[in-house]
């Protein structure tokens, strides 16, 4: 089931050119929605964005976007993952950098 | 404790924006105004180089079980994702099959396995690939594990093999599993969890396969004991309504140990180095006579995350592992987006004009 179905899908009563549209990704839940959709919201061009989990015992979450001038929602997405995956590496980075290098404490635990 | 590194704390945790207020019965300011087109004349737009600028993770404290570190400067949607990945979506192995050959013990079968899909394994889930429905096991996706246990009287009467626990499960190598693993051998991360208790006479000899599985699907796969973040606390006080010197001791037992200082004459001050250990418990807010003398904060984009581990992996490796899979999710939306535009653009090329020649063009448009 979860093979045949595609990890994104336009839902109808898009733009036909999806200056607005609503995306249904599915295997998704809060944890990308809510990320997407902050990283979304960051860009000026985005009139609206917003996503929900329509049911959950359904294992996909729609997201709507709104563009102003007519510019392509999917564009926006896409730049969104983009941006959003160059914040994972910079949290990555960081992260790294403090375990190597700052003092903290180290203590023992006893399991 | 852990604070006791970071003497102080920078200025602009001052700043009103950041601050979620705590009140007796409610908390105020929760959700983060800083997109565009929020405050005219501010540029709120994403950035990654003032991301970077303003992004700080430090790592405070470190035990072979655990971990606390500040993520400081991201929104509350990544923070939760991370902490969720953590929770439901990062691999480990544990038993999903058990093949019962003889089960005398008081303990039903069914019981007995769901008890040991419960122990964690300290095998590194990287060595295996995800075995779905279907799949046939073999030496890449499942681990054998050997449950043989026999109690019996010995010769003066005491009882041998009363308990059965973790460190009982045998493992039988599969295949290239023997090399691979070498002096590695699996087994349960505590040897000493109780499976079943037996009497002489009683026999439990079982086959057990484990494989590897996410969170979100059953509990026996998360990998942490938990994985929890809190907002850095603030306290401001009032300098117009400062604390009388007589009620200042009670002020200060308001609040964790170390939070607030008393001065010889009576003047109270907030011990930033200690403010981190601040429970916000808002006792302070239940005295009539500290009204308006002091704000309960929390600062919105300072998380204080905490993870212990359980299973395979050391704590410190497992934000980075979050973060892989956070973006193993992002690779996979993004490639099926990508396709979707290529798909749109060919619709469109399709539409315009004729066959295969617009559809180039549109891909260099769009792409660049």
């Amino acid at each position: 089931m979860a093979e045949s179905t595609p990890k994104i899908q336009i839902l109808k009563g898009a733009e036909p050119d999806l200056s607005a549209a609503t995306y249904q990704i599915h295997d998704e839940s809060h944890t990308i929605g809510n990320a997407l959709r902050w990283m979304l919201m960051k860009n000026p061009k985005v009139e609206f964005c917003g996503y929900s989990v329509p049911h959950p015992s359904e294992n996909h979450i729609n997201m709507r976007i709104q563009m102003y001038d007519g510019l392509s929602s999917l564009t926006a997405l896409i730049q969104a993952l983009k941006d959003l995956d160059d914040l994972c590496v910079t949290i990555d980075e960081e992260y790294g950098k403090s375990l190597q290098n700052d003092q903290y404490e180290r203590w023992d635990e006893k399991s | 404790m852990a604070s006791s590194s970071s003497s102080q704390l920078p200025s602009s945790v001052y700043n009103p924006r950041r601050h979620v207020g705590v009140h007796a019965e409610r908390v105020s300011d929760v959700a983060s105004t800083e997109f565009p087109g929020h405050y005219p004349g501010e540029d709120h737009s994403w950035s990654l180089a003032r991301f970077k600028e303003s992004l700080k993770v430090s790592v405070k404290r470190l035990s072979q079980r655990s971990i606390e570190f500040d993520l400081v400067g991201v929104d509350a949607s990544i923070a939760n994702a991370f902490r969720r990945i953590l929770i439901a979506e990062v691999p480990t192995i544990a038993i999903e099959d058990v093949f019962v050959w003889n089960n005398t013990s008081v303990i039903h079968d069914e019981v007995l396995a769901q008890r040991l899909g419960l122990i964690p394994l300290n095998v590194d889930p990287a060595l295996f690939e995800f075995r779905l429905p279907g799949d046939i096991p073999y030496d890449r996706n499942t681990l054998v594990f050997q449950l043989e246990v026999e109690c019996s009287r010995g010769k003066k009467g005491e009882i041998i093999n009363e308990y059965v626990t973790s460190g009982d499960l045998k493992w039988v190598p599969q295949g290239e599993q023997e090399s691979v693993f070498g002096d590695m051998i699996p087994a349960a991360t505590n040897k000493d969890i109780v499976i079943a208790k037996l009497r002489p006479g009683q026999i439990i000899h079982m086959e057990l396969h484990a494989i590897k599985g996410v969170g979100k699907e059953h509990a026996k796969w998360n990998p942490v004991a938990t994985a929890t973040y809190r907002l850095h606390p603030l306290i401001l006080l009032n300098p117009s309504k400062p604390v009388p010197p007589h009620l200042a001791q009670k002020f200060a037992s308001c609040f964790s140990p170390g939070v607030i200082k008393v001065s010889s004459d009576g003047q109270v001050s907030v011990d930033e180095r200690h403010l981190r250990k601040e429970t916000m418990s808002r006792e302070v807010l239940r005295h009539k006579e500290f009204e308006g003398c002091v704000e309960l904060k929390r600062i919105r984009d300072w998380f204080i995350f905490s993870i212990e581990s359980e299973g395979p992996y050391a704590p410190e490796a497992l934000f980075p592992e979050a973060i892989k899979v956070m973006r193993g999710k992002i690779a996979s939306i993004r490639s099926a987006a990508e396709a979707l535009l290529a798909d749109s653009q060919d619709l469109a090329g399709g539409a315009g004009a004729v066959a295969s020649a617009p559809d180039a063009d549109g891909d260099v448009e769009m792409g660049s």
